[in-house]
């Protein structure tokens, strides 16, 4: 039986339907998983995104020719029967579920397991072969629970706000920023946004979802006119001039990497929250585990590792080069919206 | 535990000195005194005996987070530190013992006297009872090495704080033959008397590298030395003994048995800082030669006449039981002058002589000359300069020779661990030969955190192959190389081995055809080798 999805060098891509997920290079028709820019790419001829994506990608890919899609709607493509499910990754993120003559196919785009109070819930989608991300699928990567972690940064921004400093919080401008402002208690003090952040913070609003009130931080706003505010920064934006006129500052980022104690040195910032819009080893285990497939492919993070684990548990486990980062400290172009 | 979980915490999560200083202050007035002594001790380097093997640890770890071996490495290997790993891969403990920090190492100590099993149950009986931070710790000591970005310094710094003592004071009572099984904090930091300990070294003075000469004023208010490649060193003679202490704090005195006939010659009350070196026919041998001799608890016959060492002498720090680090070197060095001169010609002991020259100009060509005597260049120091302790800047100097350098392409990237996790740091570089690439080295040092985020970027996007965690990458990219030293080597295939590489510049300007061949190396060798 000829495969549902191949592999191919400019994404993955659906023979009975011939159209690409999540291309890196140009093509004639690519459905989107979500808007993060190594997903959503500028280039291609036409696109199909879900409801909740559609107005972040216009935001960032400017005049395209994009068609929508809800939440388990099917629809024809060719000999492909597609449909897009909730990832849980950022709000409109959805897994790309295509059956062709029987056999389904899932692709994961990027996810995450747990509700973060923003984004719809990840719902597991029964398969014959599941294409899963692996950005943290090494078992040293165990998130803290949510409440647990919103205490973390009221009581960090609290404690900061009595001693009269700032607090400066790095996150990216899509998803995690917007979660951590669900996350936190406003009435602990004003919120400042970066403005990639405050860009896309008007994106989701305009689409109707509720997020505290924030403050663009132009050039006139400063510690002064702002005691004990939380700023939302890029982490791009973290460490640079821009930060200047918020200090004195406690520096903190918010990413799945602050789990280990190296990383979180090398960025020398004051505190590291550990918090990821990607799975976590026990996420990656039972999001395999809940899709029923036997066949898995493991792209971007750490493959090899992840696939030979699969192996062991029994899985038809392989390793697909793809061009997705997933969440990387060091590359800050995601940051930019 | 919980005292120190909080302390290391406060510590870890700050990048700002006063904020660590402040938090080792509170921590020495409130925590148990015994406690208190303990965490001075590991911030220190005094650790409690290794009672377990890292293999078991890891053995046991993976079994109880239920992974495979092979996949505790594969995490150990990102993680870069055995007892992160295993604090992260342990599912969340289900008791919480608070018991203090001496409690658990006594546990620690304990360890020894039990069967494996016993042992086993012991350790996996703390896991499930400490949280996260506390197993972390608990597992560092377990493990060893206690390093967790608190110098010698800022202790110092907390306990003058904390107690109202001078630091000077301060540092001469940490240093030393101490443990907490034979000091107590009333004796070790609260009592007056610093001779206590017959072992106990001073502080060494550093130098920082000379910027300019111009600010240094007339040369005659100066001393110059050669400044020796060996392992820097105190030979301390008190009450008949002798003991040799390196810089790291490090007791070397085994290591070095040739030095004990030194007592024999130089009287009690004696302390001498100078650089341990191998050493043959009057000159020093290369520091491959004393590479041999490091890291080795006992040396066997055939080394000690294959390498032997001396103590090339610089300054005097004590004098007839006397502390006399505040006199002039001058003065310091006359009288370690007459202490050398009367030792036999065959003990092995020298005076690290003193270079003449009347101008800078002439100082500048004695520096040249430093490669062909194995030197790695000059020391300055002002005549009448007491001898301080840490690194000062104003009346030291060291003026090291420029390092060696080639242009080398990079053939191999490999990501670091720990602090370097996720970035790709550490290469491999090639020298041409023909059509061909020759690897001859790797260096992992020297470039700006940006250009190494860079370079990660590039070779994620341009990997060739993949052997495990190295990336072959496509030759593209030059680099300029510094070294200190270049020797043969039948080891490798580039035929040379360096001392110290590392990445002096990214020659972004040159293109792969101008990089330096293995001729250009060969001939480095046969120049410097």
């Amino acid at each position: 039986m000829a495969d549902v999805l191949t592999f191919t060098d400019r994404g993955i891509y659906c023979p009975a339907g011939d159209f690409y997920i999540d291309p890196w290079q140009p093509v004639d028709r690519a459905l989107i998983t979500h808007g993060h820019s190594d997903h959503a790419r500028p280039g291609m001829g036409r696109y199909l995104a879900t409801t909740g994506t559609a107005p972040v990608m216009r935001h960032r890919l400017g005049e395209i020719t994009l068609d929508t899609i809800s939440y388990g709607e099917e629809r024809q493509i060719g000999d492909a029967t597609v449909s897009f499910h909730p990832a849980g990754h950022v709000p409109g993120s959805a897994q790309i579920r295509v059956e062709v003559k029987g056999q389904v196919w899932v692709v994961s785009g990027d996810y995450k397991t747990v509700a973060d109070g923003l984004s719809e819930p990840f719902e597991p989608v029964k398969c014959h072969a599941f294409i899963t991300e692996c950005t943290f699928g090494l078992p040293i990567f165990k998130w803290t629970p949510q409440d647990v972690l919103t205490n973390q940064i009221n009581d960090w921004w609290a404690t900061n706000a009595a001693a009269g400093r700032t607090s400066i919080l790095g996150a990216y401008a899509l998803g995690k920023a917007q979660r951590l402002l669900a996350t936190v208690n406003p009435d602990i003090g004003p919120i400042l946004t970066h403005g990639a952040i405050e860009n896309t913070n008007e994106v989701l609003r305009n689409q109707g979802i509720t997020l505290p009130k924030t403050t663009y931080a132009t050039a006139d706003i400063t510690a002064k006119t702002h005691p004990g505010a939380l700023v939302l920064a890029t982490p791009s934006a973290l460490g640079t001039t821009w930060t200047r006129r918020f200090g004195p500052a406690s520096t903190a980022f918010a990413s799945g990497w602050m789990a280990l104690r190296g990383v979180r040195r090398r960025r020398a910032a004051d505190r590291g929250f550990i918090v990821s819009d990607h799975a976590d080893w026990d996420g990656l285990n039972e999001a395999i585990k809940a899709t029923g497939a036997t066949k898995v492919f493991a792209t971007h993070g750490y493959t090899s590792a992840f696939q030979r684990w699969l192996k062991e548990q029994g899985y038809d486990a392989h390793v697909v080069s793809t061009d997705y980062h997933g969440e990387s400290l060091d590359n800050a172009e995601e940051a930019e919206a | 535990m919980k005292d120190i979980a909080t302390l290391f915490t406060r510590i870890d999560e700050s990048t700002k000195t006063t904020v660590k200083t402040a938090a080792l202050a509170d921590y020495f007035q409130t925590a148990d005194p015994g406690d208190r002594l303990w965490t001075i001790a590991l911030f220190t380097g005094r650790r409690p005996k290794r009672t377990i093997t890292a293999t078991r640890l890891r053995e046991w770890a993976a079994e109880v987070a239920g992974l495979p071996d092979w996949l505790f490495e594969e995490s150990y290997s990102i993680v870069g530190d055995l007892a992160e790993t295993i604090a992260l891969v342990l599912p969340p403990a289900e008791h919480d013992d608070d018991q203090s920090l001496t409690y658990w190492i006594d546990n620690i100590k304990r360890l020894s006297t039990l069967d494996e099993d016993d042992r086993k149950a012991g350790i996996l009986r703390a896991w499930n009872s400490l949280p996260t931070t506390q197993r972390f710790l608990f597992t560092k000591l377990l493990t060893g090495g206690f390093r967790i970005g608190v110098s010698a310094k800022l202790i110092t710094r907390a306990l003058a704080q904390a107690t109202g003592q001078p630091e000077a004071q301060l540092t001469h009572k940490l240093m030393g033959n101490w443990t907490p099984d034979t000091a107590t904090w009333e004796s070790l930091i609260e009592a007056d008397d610093p001779t206590a300990d017959l072992s106990r070294p001073y502080p060494f003075y550093l130098a920082y590298q000379l910027d300019s000469l111009d600010d240094l004023g007339p040369p005659a208010d100066w001393n110059a030395e050669r400044k020796w490649d060996g392992i820097r060193g105190q030979l301390i003679i008190r009450g008949g003994e002798h003991h040799l202490w390196s810089r790291g704090e490090d007791l070397m005195t085994d290591r070095f048995p040739e030095l004990a006939q030194l007592k024999d010659y130089l009287p009690d009350g004696t302390v001498i800082d100078g650089e341990v070196l191998a050493y043959a026919d009057e000159k020093p041998m290369s520091f491959n030669a004393l590479q041999k001799r490091i890291g080795r608890k006992t040396v066997p016959k055939k080394l000690l006449t294959e390498a032997p060492v001396i103590l090339m002498a610089y300054d005097l720090l004590e004098y007839e039981g006397k502390d006399i680090r505040d006199a002039p070197l001058k003065d310091r060095r006359n009288r370690l002058k007459t202490l050398v001169n009367q030792t036999p010609d065959t003990s092995p002991i020298r005076l690290s002589d003193t270079v003449p020259f009347t101008t800078w100009e002439d100082l500048a060509k004695a520096r040249e000359q430093s490669r062909e005597i194995g030197a790695e260049g000059l020391m300055l120091k002002r005549l009448d300069s007491p001898y301080l302790s840490g690194r000062k800047r104003g009346d030291w100097w060291k003026w090291k020779i420029d390092p060696l350098t080639i242009d080398a392409v990079m053939i191999y990237a490999q990501a670091g661990h720990g602090r370097r996790a996720n970035l790709f740091t550490d290469y491999t570089f090639a020298v041409r030969s023909g059509n061909d690439l020759v690897p001859f080295t790797k260096a992992y040092s020297g470039l700006t955190d940006a250009e190494f985020r860079e370079i990660t970027a590039w070779v994620r996007k341009n990997t060739l192959q993949k052997f495990g965690p190295v990336r072959q990458v496509p030759p593209t990219h030059v680099f300029e190389i510094a070294f200190e030293g270049i020797q043969a080597s039948p080891r490798h295939k580039s035929g040379v081995a360096l001392r110290f590489p590392r990445m002096a510049r990214w020659r972004k300007d040159k293109p792969v055809d101008e990089a330096n061949t293995l001729d250009d190396l060969k001939e480095m060798l046969a120049t410097y080798g």
